[in-house]
């Protein structure tokens, strides 16, 4: 018997049972449609968030102070104070990383800003005049500091919209001064508003000459970070090497287990992000996996059925030259064409309700969410699909092939 | 229908049948439904089995069509013992050399006469593109080319039982084993399938073993095999059994 006829005759058998065989793939249905699903909606959270990291930049290095967090336990806990002002004057030097266009020290944390009765927190910035460049955020009103403010220490302040907004309301606040732990600052520039960028609110911050930062607000003698931007986007893991190698000796470390300092990149966070976002969306594909093993042996179960009322007819068919192998491959396809058919319509309908939840995210909520047809998971679901007919269906069609020929033909 | 003229060879008989057993075991207590029967068959031969029921006679079918195995003896087909035959071999002769017909039809549902009649094509080595001509053929031999896009469940007892014998004849058989064919029957249509399976013997040459509880249904073969309790009583030529014994007659 050719596959062709083998193929007819499988649906054919099913067709004489509209009702229970639709009813029957409801399982895989459900079960494919919840994995599309999942799969397509984590692949569009992975790209939002990865969008947001985009926003940084490509080209721009972090170097952290401390061991690369292993736990919860050790962030920041080790070597917090490790990145000195030697070592941002070693990265400086052409000689040593010479791909490295601009160079920022930042040091940052939370603080009280004061003006008359207002006070308001907020977190202030110590960084240099290329934070604006780095960031592409320029003072809708005023100027940024220049390098000869940041050599004298001077006590000059680029507020944020909120920050602006909380202390100031509608009066203006250029050229007025504001308290910050008990010093006056003078606001010369005031940010545009800018929502939400990347991890960070610029709305809400203070931005001040980090050598004044670190003397008069947080009495440090290191810094939180020294942001780094390579010349081009090719040069970056060449910078990160080569930054790598001045922070070593400067430190004098050997093993690179040992580094008091690490670095972070696009790349890398890029990296982080997508096996995070990845691990998530397994696992919950694999929840919703569970439904088709269900729908399996919901399969198995009518299946079985089928072939007990079908006895006749499988006595019948050996009568006139079945073998076993014919019976036991026709029941087989019976039982893939069900899975498969119901792996098909699961990936249409959740391909269509992904289509929808991202429609809704994205003009109803406004997020920046692009719908991501899940080639990978429509290829997994048709698989594991064609793959549960045959592990439920061969147990039924075993049964079925194994049947007596007269013992069959008897069955009443 | 053309005429099918079967060459045998006469050296050893189609069916050889040696003090063949057969004892079904059901919840540990053996029913002996056939004890110890021996007979041959030669190529061409109408022999109808008859005898009352639990004689065993419909055992015997099921074992000459290799339906089912026997518990004990012999049953060589073809000069080759059964035994010897491997599944794959056991269903193409099924499918190419013999042909069965059932009381009960056993005919697909939601199927028309033309799909069952096909159906042991499907199985077999025939060619796709001759199928619906020797599908054709076959519901013309047995006068039902009227009805052949019919579904099964349209057609009458007798009607029905000749499609049977239609998908039994399109593979070209052999040997017809007809299990009380017109069993279901009244007496008119079954004496409709009968002319038409007296006509594949007489006129077609085709070895045929029927199996009936009715005298004059078997009247219509050459030979008659008597069993009483999984015993052959009697075994001989039509008119010879006349004069021996009329006690199953109608």
């Amino acid at each position: 018997m050719t596959l062709k006829h083998t193929f007819k005759t499988a649906i054919t058998g099913l067709k004489t049972h509209r009702l229970r065989s639709s009813l029957t793939i409801l399982g895989i249905v459900i079960g494919i449609a919840a994995i599309i699903t999942v799969m397509a909606l984590g692949e569009g959270a992975q790209n939002l968030i990865l969008s947001q990291i985009q926003n940084i930049g490509p080209k721009l290095i972090a170097v952290v102070p401390g061991r690369q967090p292993k736990g919860p336990t050790d962030i920041f806990s080790l070597f917090a104070d490790s990145l000195k002002q030697r070592d941002l004057e070693l990265i400086s030097r052409k000689s040593n990383v010479p791909h490295a266009d601009k160079i920022m020290p930042v040091v940052f944390g939370n603080e009280s800003l004061a003006f008359t009765n207002e006070t308001y927190r907020a977190t202030i910035f110590g960084v240099t005049e290329h934070f604006a460049k780095i960031y592409d955020l320029y003072p809708a009103e005023g100027r940024i500091f220049g390098e000869d403010e940041i050599k004298s220490y001077a006590n000059v302040v680029i507020i944020g919209f909120k920050v602006k907004d909380e202390l100031f309301g509608n009066d203006e606040a250029l050229d007025q001064k504001i308290k910050i732990k008990g010093r006056n600052f003078k606001v010369i520039g005031i940010l545009p508003k800018k929502g939400q960028f990347s991890f960070l609110n610029f709305d809400e911050t203070a931005i001040i000459p980090y050598l004044t930062a670190q003397q008069y607000i947080f009495g440090i003698k290191y810094f939180h970070r020294i942001a780094v931007e390579a010349d081009t986007e090719a040069n970056v893991a060449e910078t990160v090497e080569d930054i790598k190698t001045t922070l070593r000796n400067s430190h004098n470390i050997t093993d690179p287990e040992k580094d008091d300092f690490f670095i972070e990149t696009q790349v890398e966070a890029m990296e982080t992000v997508s096996s995070v976002t990845d691990i998530l969306t397994m696992f919950l594909a694999a929840v919703a996996a569970i439904s088709l093993l269900v729908g399996g042996v919901g399969i198995m179960n009518i299946m079985l059925v089928s072939v007990t009322e079908r006895t006749r007819e499988i006595g019948l068919r050996k009568a006139i030259g079945a073998t076993e192998k014919n019976i036991l491959l026709q029941f087989l396809l019976e039982a893939m064409i069900l899975t498969v058919t119901g792996g098909v319509i699961g990936i249409i309908l959740g391909t269509s309700f992904s289509f929808l939840v991202s429609f809704i995210l994205s003009k109803v909520l406004a997020l920046n969410w692009a719908f991501v047809f899940p080639i990978e998971g429509a290829f997994f679901g048709l698989v594991v699909a064609a793959g549960v007919g045959l592990i439920f269906g061969l147990y039924p069609a075993r049964q079925a092939s194994r049947k007596n020929p007269i013992d069959a033909l008897r069955y009443e | 229908m053309q005429i099918y003229n079967k060459e045998q060879s006469f050296e050893s008989p189609l069916i050889f049948v040696r003090d063949l057993e057969k004892k079904y075991v059901n919840d540990d207590v053996e029913t002996p439904a056939l004890q110890g029967v021996s007979f041959t068959i030669k190529s061409g031969e109408f022999v109808a089995i008859i005898g009352p029921s639990g004689s065993g006679k419909s055992t015997i079918l099921h074992l000459l069509g290799f339906l089912d195995a026997p518990t004990g003896g012999e049953y060589k087909f073809e000069g080759k013992s059964a035994s010897d035959y491997s599944e794959e071999e056991i269903a193409y002769i099924r499918n190419k050399k013999m042909g069965f017909v059932f009381q009960s039809f056993n005919l697909l549902a939601r199927t028309t006469v033309f799909e069952n009649v096909k159906l042991p094509l499907f199985y077999s080595d025939v060619p796709e593109s001759k199928w619906n001509e020797r599908a054709y053929q076959a519901i013309e031999a047995v006068g039902l080319s009227h009805r052949i896009h019919h579904e099964s469940s349209q057609l009458s007892g007798g009607e029905k039982q000749r499609v049977a014998i239609a998908r039994a004849l399109v593979n070209d058989p052999q040997i017809i084993f007809a299990d009380e064919p017109t069993g279901n029957l009244d007496s008119k249509s079954g004496q409709v399938v009968m002319d038409v399976i007296e006509h594949l013997s007489r006129k077609q040459k085709r070895t045929v073993v029927l199996i009936t509880h009715e005298t004059y249904t078997a009247n219509y073969a050459e030979r008659i095999i008597t069993m009483l309790d999984g015993k052959i009583v009697s075994d001989g030529k039509v008119d010879e059994r006349h004069n021996t014994s009329d006690s199953f007659k109608k």
